[in-house]
Parts: structure tokens; sequence; C-alpha cells
């Protein structure tokens, strides 16, 4: 028997009196909602994704978007999305792909944090006035320094590790030439290169557009191994081992060999139009020995001058884990939480697997600090930062720095409609279609994005001038300046914060 | 032809001996003879040129990872993922090998005369004239080419009839090819890997590498050229595709 078709997601109307039918949003639209027969505007609602790509097209703001226009009976366990995945697999047989991050509402943790500010008792700083010190170093320090006396002079004698130097406690996070396009990615490096700061380039390779930025790159390698050759490594700044991510802890990626154009297949160095796999594990990491192997494999083969990052999945154990890490000889471990985005996730992993970043930073940060190893590894934070405040509060959790993805892509124009996966992006941004990539102009692209790591930094400081800090390094791990506003007793004692009032 | 740089590297530690076979190399020696080899890991990792190196002695982990373009050859065994992600150039073991051999592989050359242990030639791939080939004397453990995206392996099961009897060859392979001697029961094939007919063509294929093999160990390469052989290859190059379905 027919399942029939489920309610429209989204329903399109036009204001025809507004309309001057220009056919901008016909031209736009990559999903085919919009077409022209006899002389009228037709619109396909079904097609809509509601990336708003017309709608910010539009001249004369005639376009309307309502989401859910048919109501199913109320009921609060079995919700409409419930309903139509169970009706999408009674017809399919398959496992649900879904685009961007956790569409779950889950708590979240960061509004239901405060930060604090001076009065009176001590004065807080004015940013405009003195200096604020947000320069951070990602990288090993040492335990301690040791120097010797010469003639007058005091030469330093302890070897430093290599560290990267960042304006900002904020970069860019990794999301690959394939997942993404050549002129988005194009418009992240040159951000990046402008504000003093990095930006991953995913597990895809680096392609060539990129070399001008390499000094501004962190070069990652997967479980899939594309496009890693010692040219690659010797490229980035640093080399991150990419081992989990948060949208999808503990499986593999897919891409899918729609999006192998001949340029991602040159990359990637894999054959035209098929599936790029990265099996779930590293087959050559079994375990936490094996990590450290390939750690220092890294910096073996370049000349131990790289640092070498090794990203995780927030998962039950991180704190555990990030401590196996910090004893590899790996400079800094990147926390992907379970918010963090994606081009695609299996559905009920996206939704079901993980643990939430701000639980899992300090988490981390305090159980290195216990072992006396926080000064091993630099913690980077990422999956699901949405403004300057997760930043502040991120790295007073006890982050040094944190990655930014979505925020990144949507000052490049993502309305994050989740529809990554199909490789159609109006925005020019998931897609390796050239009519739709050439809607991004990496100049004006940067120029947005480097915009947002401007703002967010001045924001930055403006908090930590209020809370009386001057540098960086006086808020990082300082749990002190952060209260928890209606959390349970137990997420308090997990992250060592007091509760308001407290 | 100069005089081979020759190092003890008995006690030593592998940076300071990387450091001194890059150092070499970069500086125009030709040829390396390492003595005393007793588990130096990531041996030639990441160098570039033509040199030879000979390895006498039993090298750690991760020999010849990232290399690309120089020959080494081992008189003894091997560990843990020889050939890692090796870009070009070839290792010659006179021995047998650990896991993960040839792991995503990317051109050049792996032969190894005796055995090999779990997920030989996992995730190799291939582009465009870049094709890297891993040639096993011996047999080898589960999950042989697991992952595979292309290249070719050849397991001529010297000394072992049938010449594999581990499970899971091929499991989610979806790029180019696996050889093995004699027949391969289809039992032992991992999901998403199919055998088929190994025709004249594909002997003619592969007699160069046969040929080449059997040079470096001085074996007759003549039972190896009249002989049957088993192909394995991807029953499709899209092995995912039908998995999933959008939200």
């Amino acid at each position: 028997m027919s399942l029939g078709s489920v309610p429209l997601k989204y329903k399109i109307s036009i204001d025809r009196d507004q309309c001057m039918k220009c056919m901008r949003c016909v031209d736009n639209c990559s999903y085919g909602v919009y077409r022209i027969e006899d002389d009228k505007i037709i619109i396909d609602s079904r097609k809509c994704t509601a990336c708003h790509r017309c709608i910010s097209m539009c001249p004369r703001d005639a376009i309307n978007l309502k989401e859910r226009p048919v109501d199913y009976r109320s009921h609060p366990l079995w919700t409409t999305e419930a309903r139509e995945d169970v009706i999408n697999q009674a017809r399919t047989g398959k496992i649900i792909l879904a685009g961007m991050g956790n569409a779950v509402d889950y708590p979240i943790i960061f509004d239901r944090l405060v930060l604090d500010a001076c009065q009176v008792t001590n004065p807080s700083i004015d940013p405009l006035r003195e200096p604020m010190e947000l320069r951070t170093y990602i990288g090993k320090k040492p335990s301690k320094l040791e120097f010797t006396k010469n003639n007058g002079d005091i030469d330093l004698t302890t070897q430093l590790t290599p560290n990267l130097k960042l304006a900002t406690p904020l970069m860019i996070g990794h999301m690959s030439y394939g997942a993404i396009s050549l002129n988005a990615q194009l418009s992240l490096a040159k951000a990046v290169a402008k504000t003093g700061t990095f930006m991953g380039t995913g597990e895809g390779g680096m392609h060539e557009s990129i070399y001008p930025y390499q000094d501004h790159t962190i070069v990652q390698i997967a479980s899939g191994r594309f496009g890693v050759d010692i040219d690659y490594l010797e490229r980035g700044a640093a080399i991150e081992i990419k081992v989990g991510q948060g949208a999808k802890p503990g499986i593999g990626g897919h891409l899918p060999g729609e999006k192998v154009c001949a340029d991602v297949s040159c990359t990637r160095m894999i054959p035209l139009g098929s599936d790029a796999i990265s099996p779930a594990p590293h087959h050559d990491i079994y375990s936490i020995e094996d990590l450290a192997q390939l750690v220092r494999s890294l910096k073996e083969a370049t000349n131990w001058e790289k640092p070498v990052f090794v990203k995780i999945a927030a998962v039950h154990n991180v704190a555990a884990i990030a401590a196996g890490i910090a004893r590899s000889s790996a400079d800094a471990v990147v926390i992907d939480g379970f918010k963090g985005g994606t081009g695609a996730a299996p559905k009920v992993f996206r939704d079901n697997v993980g643990i939430p970043i701000e639980a899992a930073i300090a988490a981390v940060d305090q159980k290195l600090n216990d072992q006396g190893i926080r000064n091993e590894v630099s913690i980077i934070a990422s999956g699901g930062i949405r403004n300057s405040g997760d930043l502040a509060k991120s790295i007073a959790l006890g982050a040094d720095a944190v990655y930014i993805g979505t925020a990144s892509l949507i000052a490049l124009g993502c309305r994050v409609c989740g529809n990554c996966y199909r490789g159609l992006c109006p925005w020019g941004i998931a897609t390796q279609k050239s009519e739709l990539v050439e809607r991004i102009d990496p100049e004006v692209g940067a120029q947005n994005v480097a915009n947002l790591i401007h703002a967010w930094t001045l924001e930055l400081s403006e908090l930590m001038g209020a809370a009386g800090l001057n540098s960086i390094e006086s808020l990082r791990g300082n749990r002190e300046r952060l209260r928890g506003y209606m959390l349970d007793q137990g997420l308090l004692d997990v992250m060592q914060i007091d509760s308001v009032g407290a | 032809m100069a005089e081979p740089l020759v190092i003890d590297t008995k006690g030593m530690h592998y940076t300071p001996l990387n450091r001194q076979i890059r150092e070499a190399v970069a500086s125009g020696v030709k040829e390396i003879v390492l003595n005393n080899v007793l588990g130096q890991r990531f041996i030639g990792n990441g160098l570039r040129g033509d040199a030879k190196i000979t390895v006498n002695g039993v090298p750690g982990g991760d020999l010849g990872m990232f290399m690309s373009g120089p020959e080494c050859e081992v008189f003894g065994d091997a560990e843990h993922a020889p050939g890692n992600t090796m870009d070009n150039g070839v290792l010659i073991i006179h021995g047998s090998a650990g896991d993960a051999v040839a792991h995503s592989m990317r051109g050049g050359k792996v032969f190894v005369e005796g055995n090999i242990g779990y997920r030989g030639g996992i995730h190799m791939k291939q582009y465009e004239c870049k094709r890297p080939i891993l040639v096993v004397g011996g047999t080898t453990h589960a999950f042989l080419g697991e992952y595979m995206a292309g290249g070719l392996i050849l397991v001529l099961g010297i000394g072992h009839e049938p010449a594999v009897q581990d499970r899971g060859i091929g499991s989610g392979i979806h790029g180019g090819e696996i050889v093995i001697r004699g027949d391969v029961d289809v039992k032992l094939l991992g999901v998403g890997a199919k055998k088929v007919d190994f025709t004249e063509e594909d002997l003619e294929n592969v007699t160069p590498v046969i040929e080449e093999f059997c040079e470096r160990f001085d074996i007759d390469p003549k039972p190896f050229l009249n002989t049957n052989y088993s192909k394995i290859v991807p029953s499709s190059a899209r092995p995912f595709a039908g998995k999933y379905t959008w939200e």
C-alpha cells in the first residue's frame, strides 16, 4: 500500500502585487522551486529547503516562506519529525542522512553560563585605552625554563617546541575542499591570513590556489589519507590528525562520488566520480601507543618543526582520552562537541552521540591540570560556537582557542538549511557546480569572514576589560569568572563552577 | 661509484638516525648502509630523492612512511605498517612484515618475501599514473586490501596452499585489484568484493611485476607465469551509494 506523500516542509508564496517578475528567484534557486509557465512564476514548494537564497535576492521582498504549513495532530512524543522519519525508512529501508549539526532541542549550556564583570572593588579596564593581550600560542609549553649567564647576558638553554602564534584565540575549523567549494575555502584562507589566525584544510588535500595562504593553514590527516604526501605535510603551519568529529563520533566519512569532480579528484588524488571513503578508525591506530606512533611519524617526517594536533569528538570519557593524547607527543588536543556541524552525517549519530563541548572543555582542562600535564597540550574547542560570548565562555572553561565552522559559513551566505549533502548549495558553499561556486567572490567572502573574526575579537576584548582582565591567559581556565544559571548540581560539579549568587 | 655511507645504528634513537640519513641524502650521498638496526621506527620517513638504503636488521614501525623516491632494502623482518602512505620508491623486505603493510599507499612498490599480517594494502589508492603495487611472496592474514581504492596487490603464496586462507579479502574495496595465486574460496571475500576471471590480458599485466619480484629475491619466475590466479575486484565503485536516504 502506498504511504502517500508527507505534508510540505515549507510553503513559498509570492506577493504578486509586489513581484516585478525580475526572475531572480527563478535564476537563483538551484533546487528548482521556481519555473516560468506562460509568463507566470510557478512555485513547487515541495522542493524548497528554506535556504533563503530567493528571499535574499528578491528586490521587492515579495517572497514569503512558512515552515510546516500543514499541522499534524499534535502529540508530545510522536513529533512531526519522528513520524516522518518512520515514513521515510518504511519507504526506503535506509540510513537517514542529515546535514549541519545536531538538531535536537538539547539545553544549550553556553546559554546557562554567565560571565563576570568588575564593579567598584576592582576597576574594569577600557580596551580603548589599555592594550588587551589576545595573542595566543598553541602548542607545548616547557614545564620549566633553564638559563645560562653569559657575560651579563642571559641565554635560554631550554629547547622550545614549535607553537602556532594566533593574533586572536579563534581559528576556522576543518572543512575540506570537496565538502565545500574552492571559492568558499579560498575566502576562509584569505580571511585568516588577513586576521593573523589559521584555518583547517580538512581531509582533502590542498588545492594549489590555497598555496599562497599555506602559512595560515593546518593540514589534516584523517583515516582516508586523501591528498596526503610529504609536500602537503610540509606546507601546513601545523598538522592535525582527525580521529573523530562531533557531528558523527565513531564513524568515518564518505564524500559521495557526485562531489568528486576533476579538481577534487586531483586534489584528493582519487579517480573522478569515485566515492571517497574515510574508514571509521585509522587502520594504523588501534591503541593509544599507535596514536603516539603516528604523531611521532608526522613529526619525524617534518623534522619536528610542526605542531601536531589530535582532534577527537567529545564523548563520555573525553578527559581520559585527552590525557592519553597529551602523553603522545601531540601539541594540542582538539575537542569537537556534539553540536558540531557537518556536510552529511547519519541523523541518528548527529542527534544522539557525543556530549556538549562546554562540559568536555572543563573536564579535559581539569583532568590535565590534575595530572600536571596541562602544559603538554593546548586545548582547542569546537562544535556550536555561535558568538563571542560562547568564545569567552569556552576560554574561561579552559580552552586555549576555538575553531568555528558553521559561523564562518554563515558569514559566506549559509542560512543553515542543512542540505549540504545534496551538492546543490545555492550559496556556492557546499557544492562543486561551477555556476553555483561562482556565486562566491573570494575577495568579498574573505572580507565578510574577516569582519566576523574582527568583531568577535573586539567583543572578546570588551568582555575581558569588563572583567578586569588584560590578557587572555588570565581568562583561560578561570572558571571562577563563570556562574551557572539554572544548571543542575551534577553539571556544576563537573564544570567546577558555582551557581549564580554563590 | 662513491663509497656507501655506513652507519652503525646500535643503540641509536630513530630521530638522530633519520636526521643523519636526511642530511646525507641532501648532501648527495646515493647509498646508505644501516647496520645493527633493531626496532628504530620511521626509517626513510618522508625522504625524497633516489638514494638506496640498505637496512641490516629489523626496523621498527612505519618504515618508509610518506617516502617519495628512495629504494630501501631490508635484510630482516619489518614491523607494523611498512610503506604507510608511501608516495613513490621501493621497499624490499627479505623477511615478513606486520599489520597494515602499505596502508594508504599512493605510489611505488612494496615487495615482501615472506608473510604479512592483518589489513595488508588497506586503503591503497591510485591516481592517474600513480599506481601502488604490493607483492607478498608468502601468505596474508585477514582483511587484505580492505577499503582498497586503487593499485595492485599480488599474493604468490609460496609454500602455502591455498595462498590465502584468512577472511575478509577486499572488504569495502571500491577500486584497484587483488590477484592471488590459485583459487580463492568466495567465502573468504569481504562485503563489496567479487571474484572475476583472470584472463590472459591480466597475466600479461602482472607478468612484469612477477618478474621484478622474483628477480629481487632470486626466485625462478617460471612457476608463477604458468599457473592460475584469482582476481578480486570491487563489485561497485560506489559501495555506499545505496545505503543512505535523505532526511
